[in-house]
């Protein structure tokens, strides 16, 4: 389990994440999503100590990261897989990388047999492509065999087979009862493997929902083309829908269903030629959300109220 | 897919499970056995040791018959067979450097210091490694150096031997002169994180700084060089120096507190 609790982080004078505070649970894959710059990466470095917070704590199953005597038995972390000195093999990187927590050298041939870098694993990093190195990358975290796995954008650059196997392998992890914490910028991929998610925007908590909620939360909308879309419009806005007019003749409707519209027009003797109900996929969803955070921000209470009418700055 | 058979089955006991200075130690040797690099500069550092300590020892033994050459050998013939320390620091100093930089540059230093939290620990051993490597291939290097002038040198009226006082200090200085060097590259390394940076730091240090004690003769003698070089001192000296071992030490003081400002960074920064 990971606690973030008021996790507030500044460089210079930009606000990297914004009094961030989540709770991570083991046993499911908990997707953290965000736009590039949205402070994950932020995150995840302070979770396993390289990133002092300004201000709040993170604690890893009830401590902080660096008080964990021997942490690679407590957390692997994959904070970027390019972090690998390019002149060593990949069997002395994670040798060496062992050593520190009293691993022996035949876990490590263990972890390099489960990614499926046996047969490279005497040859030097600098060689491997980006899916190779993500492979090291993922054996690393799970050399001390940690209950708590982080992984920031693990997918990137990754070909479908290695995409694929990275979904199995963290599915893997979380029914194993371990806590899972992998962070992408693509909801599609989320879809996919998450149970929950956790969803952050400059720097501040978003949503912090399950995969079903977040399912729920991507309501449709209705499309209708009617000769009279003045009079039609008058009804649903006061029946509490919203209604916008992209053609003279088309109306796109949400906060209702097609049911109710058809109703309302057969009461009203309006005349429809098309209504047709469309499905927002979680991708619209995500891009809704982090578009509009000002209408998600009840999800965090603690966060004390800021001002919606402010301007949106450029995101990072 | 499972990533074991049962966890409470592989775990070891949990007082097992700590990092440890001598963990951090092995962890390091291993990294710093497994680049091709360090052997490179290493090997470097022997050959500089041994081309520059045999070279007067020849030149001396080609112009010994030759009465136009003057007096054979010099006032100090160990002092020449210890010459190439000089240069030699620099190829140290580059290996303790990079020792610590190259895992800036490369990233690796978040993987490292992920799984050294404390981080210090890491820079204690990276300061021990390159010391204690960088000592013993130069101390094998200077008595190669020495007593091969020592038979260049037999055919002609200059001999050295070990017996000659102070020789064996000189030798043995030599080489925790350059471990000592060692250090201070890592410790420089780790404060600027920039190989490029740390280098010219590293020399201005050794190289330039010299030139101040040119125009302030008092601090002379403790300047960083300088003191270093008083423990291989074997010849007459113009103008002061420190004694020996005292000398050595003031330049180990330099190092230490240069390690001691790179513990300070380490301990603060974000990485």
């Amino acid at each position: 389990m990971i606690e973030i609790r008021g996790l507030t982080k500044v460089y210079g004078r930009t606000t990297a994440v914004d009094d961030l505070t989540v709770t991570v649970r083991p046993g499911v894959v908990t997707g953290f999503l965000g736009p590039n710059g949205a402070g994950k990466s932020t995150t995840m470095r302070a979770v396993v100590g390289l990133d002092r917070p300004t201000s709040g704590e993170v604690l890893v199953d009830g401590r902080r990261y660096a008080d964990h005597p021997a942490p690679l038995h407590q957390v692997g972390a994959l904070l970027d897989a390019g972090a690998v000195h390019p002149g060593r093999s990949a069997r002395n990187h994670l040798r060496a990388l062992a050593a520190t927590n009293g691993i022996g050298h035949r876990r490590v041939d263990e972890v390099l047999e489960l990614v499926g870098l046996s047969e490279v694993a005497g040859r030097r990093v600098g060689g491997f492509s980006l899916g190779m190195s993500q492979r090291l990358g993922i054996a690393a975290t799970l050399l001390g065999d940690p209950a708590v796995i982080l992984l920031d954008e693990p997918v990137n650059g990754l070909d479908p087979d290695g995409i694929r196997w990275i979904r199995g392998l963290l599915r893997a992890l979380a029914a194993e009862g371990r806590t899972v914490f992998v962070s992408s910028h693509l909801m599609s991929e989320m879809a996919l493997t998450a149970d929950h998610l956790v969803l952050l925007g400059r720097g501040r908590l978003l949503a912090d929902v399950s995969m079903q909620q977040m399912t729920a939360t991507a309501t449709g909308r209705v499309t209708v083309r009617t000769p009279q879309p003045e009079e039609l419009t008058r009804l649903l806005v006061v029946a509490g829908a919203v209604v916008s007019r992209p053609e003279p003749d088309v109306l796109t409707v949400t906060g209702t269903t097609a049911e109710e519209i058809a109703g309302t027009a057969l009461a009203a003797r309006i005349l429809l030629t098309e209504l047709v109900p469309v499905h927002a996929s979680l991708e619209e969803a995500y891009l809704a959300m982090t578009a509009d955070d000002v209408q998600y921000r009840s999800t965090t209470p603690a966060t004390p109220a800021t001002d919606p009418t402010a301007p949106r700055r450029a995101a990072a | 897919m499972t990533t074991t058979t049962d966890r409470r089955d592989t775990a070891p006991a949990a007082a097992e499970l700590r990092v440890t200075q001598l963990r951090v130690l092995t962890a390091e040797a291993i990294k710093f056995r497994s680049l091709r690099s360090n052997w490179w500069l290493v090997v470097a550092s022997v050959l500089s040791v041994l081309a520059a300590g045999v070279s007067p020892a020849l030149i001396t033994a080609l112009t010994a018959g030759d009465p136009g050459a003057g007096e054979p050998g010099g006032t100090d013939a160990v002092g020449g067979a210890l010459s190439g320390v000089s240069f030699t620091q620099l190829l140290i100093a580059a290996l303790g450097i990079l020792v610590v930089t190259g895992e800036y540059t490369t990233g690796s230093i978040r993987t490292t210091f992920t799984a050294v939290p404390g981080r210090l620990p890491v820079l204690w051993a990276k300061a021990v490694l390159v010391a204690v490597v960088s000592a013993a291939a130069t101390l094998a290097a200077v008595v190669t150096a020495f007593f091969t002038a020592q038979a260049v040198l037999g055919g002609t009226g200059t001999s050295i031997s070990l017996g000659t006082p102070g020789v064996p200090r000189a030798i043995v200085g030599a080489a925790l002169y350059l471990g000592t060097t060692a250090v201070l590259g890592a410790a420089v390394g780790a404060l600027l994180r920039s190989a490029v940076g740390a280098m010219a730091a590293v020399f201005g240090l050794l190289f330039v700084l010299p030139v101040v004690g040119l125009l302030v003769p008092q601090v002379d003698p403790f300047l960083p060089t300088n003191a270093g070089a008083a423990v291989m001192q074997t010849g007459p000296v113009a103008g002061e120096t420190l004694p020996p071992w005292a000398g050595l030490g003031v330049f180990a003081l330099y190092a230490a507190v240069a390690l001691a400002a790179a513990a300070l960074a380490l301990a603060r920064r974000d990485t």
